[in-house]
């Protein structure tokens, strides 16, 4: 153990300057939230992600976004375990029916003011798996989005850079 | 399409409730029922028997061999076929129903905590219903399915494409295995071979993706019993992994890569003298790490005796993976019954009887050792070639199955090709299936804090098993 933490202190941290992705998209999102959101979520972002049926590859890179690599929690961004606490709703998944009512609990749940933002092709619009009848299509269906990430998955950058996004200043 | 008659179906039954055979898959269609068994004594000898049902009703298998019972209950869902003589006949995957009934448990001094689907973390949906005294849990009952996605009637009249596509969005963490087993049962329908070197591609980007995930299963298994420091070296080493994939295949998951004839993309001389590296490199750090464990009594106070399988269990539902394995069952896909390269290479199948956490724990850590072997093997011997076979037209109807090893366990696939080339109906069946019915056996006795424990160290995937 004293061996694993002293080699952790001689050593330079793995963790990576984030490099900001050029996507006009991004941008146009992220300016169409008004001044006043901005102000409100500051440089602290409390996230509660929901998956409403994703294949667990977003859940994957999702979660990859806590290691020493990305270490996300170094931009204020922060997962938390209950929707009270929670400024952003995360989804993942083409919101299956089994899962809507969940989903939608989970955001009546959250105090307001409050954003969506949906992760991964699947739930930007319900991806390979939108014509389902098993399906709803994509967390628009049964929210109101505020920002698209793609991808399948989109990878860690691609996440860390459009929650980065959401927030006043960038690092 | 071999149909068999309702006699010899119900003695396959008999023979499953005995142990004789050990079930590999349940599916219907909307006038016929399928099963694949295997011989326990002989894991190659695989049968796979069609009943027609022209009343849709057939004799249940889960009536008296449980481990199909949540395979019967999903085709009565889905296919509206009813098993005669199930007990159990609540909707699985179908929640449109407003109430859902779980099982009563009666006794002085029980309370109720159900969790879920909403989890507290980065986790996929499910329901837990605990029945706990004090803090030991009495029972546990699972409701799944909030991850159907409807894949198999999505895959029904897709082509070959996007049914490899789909399958490889059946469960993410596997997405090379699903599109493997699905792209051998292509093959093995219209009876062609993708040529030597794609076979090997395949192989190494299996072990890859094993690699991963067991990596990330050690360094999250730990983490659930506060042991935060090995998540984190462990997800350093994992995301050297991802990022190699991302680098030599260019996708991290390594998605759509496995195709029906072959592999998507080659690998050159570079990218593989850096796989080989990547495998020197991660033995090197991943070995402290092991030490590090085994030096933590602390850490082994909550892994060893915890969420303990029995053999006996792990037999009667056939578990594969590391669950099957650290509960003294000798099972692997890629040995047996086995597949191409995996009988050309050097690999040990480790085969543990302590049963609990640690023991699937420690399952994964030898197995991450076998798969750098096989990917230095693989790398060393790759064959040249060509890395793709034209598919085949057939004209008329066929009919392929495969089981392949993914990282928690085998995966079966069985599809039907009509005459056009279109998928008539496919199957895909996770390993999970015969998983999650026994995290709610090992978790009896246990206390509630455990549970994420126990659920980590079984790691079952949701989405695999909602379809």
């Amino acid at each position: 153990m004293r061996k694993t933490l002293f080699d952790s202190l001689i050593h330079p941290p793995f963790t990576e300057r984030l490099v900001p992705v050029p996507d006009p998209e991004l941008a146009r999102m992220a300016a169409a939230l008004d001044a006043g959101s901005r102000r409100r979520l500051g440089r602290s972002l409390a996230i509660r992600m929901v998956d409403s049926g994703s294949c667990n590859a977003c859940e994957l890179e999702l979660n990859a976004l806590g290691n020493p690599f990305y270490d996300l929690e170094r931009f204020g961004l922060r997962i938390v375990a209950s929707p009270r606490h929670a400024d952003v709703l995360l989804v993942t998944g083409p919101v299956t029916r089994n899962m809507a009512q969940a989903l939608l609990r989970t955001h009546e749940a959250m105090p307001a003011p409050k954003w969506v933002v949906a992760a991964g092709d699947c739930a930007t619009c319900g991806g390979i798996f939108a014509d389902s009848p098993a399906c709803l299509g994509g967390a628009a269906a049964v929210l109101p989005v505020d920002m698209h990430i793609p991808g399948c998955p989109p990878t860690p950058t691609q996440l860390l850079a459009g929650l980065v996004a959401l927030m006043s200043r960038s690092p | 399409m071999t149909a068999v008659a309702t006699a010899s179906w119900v003695e396959t039954t008999a023979l499953l409730a005995d142990g004789a055979l050990t079930l590999l898959g349940l599916w219907g269609e909307p006038d016929r029922v399928h099963m694949a068994v295997a011989e326990a004594a002989n894991a190659a000898a695989i049968r796979l028997l069609t009943l027609p049902c022209p009343l849709g009703r057939y004799p249940s298998v889960g009536r008296l061999h449980a481990s199909a019972i949540r395979l019967e209950r999903a085709a009565a869902d889905l296919w509206g076929l009813e098993p005669e003589g199930l007990p159990d006949t609540r909707p699985w995957l179908d929640h449109s129903a407003p109430d859902y009934a779980f099982l009563p448990v009666e006794g002085d001094n029980l309370h109720e905590v159900p969790v879920g689907p909403v989890h507290a973390g980065i986790i996929e949906p499910g329901h837990f219903r605990f029945t706990a005294d004090g803090e030991t849990v009495v029972r546990l009952e699972a409701r799944l399915g909030y991850c159907h996605k409807g894949i198999e009637r999505l895959l029904q009249g897709a082509s070959l494409a996007t049914g490899a596509r789909l399958a490889g969005r059946c469960s993410g963490d596997s997405t090379v295995a699903y599109a493997l087993a699905f792209a051998q049962a292509a093959e093995a329908a219209l009876g062609y071979v993708p040529p030597p070197r794609a076979v090997w591609l395949r192989a190494l980007m299996a072990e890859l993706e094993r690699l991963a995930n067991h990596l990330g299963d050690v360094g999250a298994i730990c983490n659930d019993a506060a042991f935060a420091i090995m998540l984190a070296n462990c997800s350093v080493l994992r995301e050297g992994v991802l990022r190699e994939a991302a680098a030599t295949f260019g996708h991290r998951l390594m998605m759509d890569r496995v195709v029906p004839g072959g592999v998507a993309l080659d690998l050159d001389a570079a990218g593989l003298a850096r796989i080989v590296a990547l495998a020197a490199e991660t033995r090197r750090r991943f070995r402290p790490l092991i030490a590090l464990y085994e030096k933590t009594a602390s850490l082994q106070d909550r892994t060893v005796g915890t969420g303990f399988l029995k053999p006996s269990l792990a037999e009667a539902f056939g578990a594969g993976g590391f669950i099957g394995r650290a509960s003294g069952r000798r099972c692997d896909a890629r040995r047996w019954p086995g597949y191409a390269p995996y009988p050309d290479l050097d690999f040990e199948v480790p085969v543990l009887t302590d049963g609990d956490v640690h023991g699937r724990l420690w399952v994964r850590v030898l197995e991450i050792e076998q798969s750098l072997r096989l990917i230095e093997q693989i790398a060393g011997r790759l064959p040249p070639g060509a890395i793709r076979t034209e598919t085949p037209e057939r004209g008329a109807t066929a009919e392929g199955m495969a089981l392949v090893e993914g990282f928690r366990g085998d995966i079966l696939v069985w599809l039907r090709l009509e005459a056009d080339g279109r998928i008539g109906r496919c199957h895909l069946r996770d390993p999970s299936w015969f998983q999650w019915p026994l995290l709610e056996a090992v978790i009896e006795g246990n206390i509630i804090a455990d549970f994420p424990l126990c659920n980590k160290s079984f790691n079952c995937s949701y989405s695999g098993a909602d379809l």
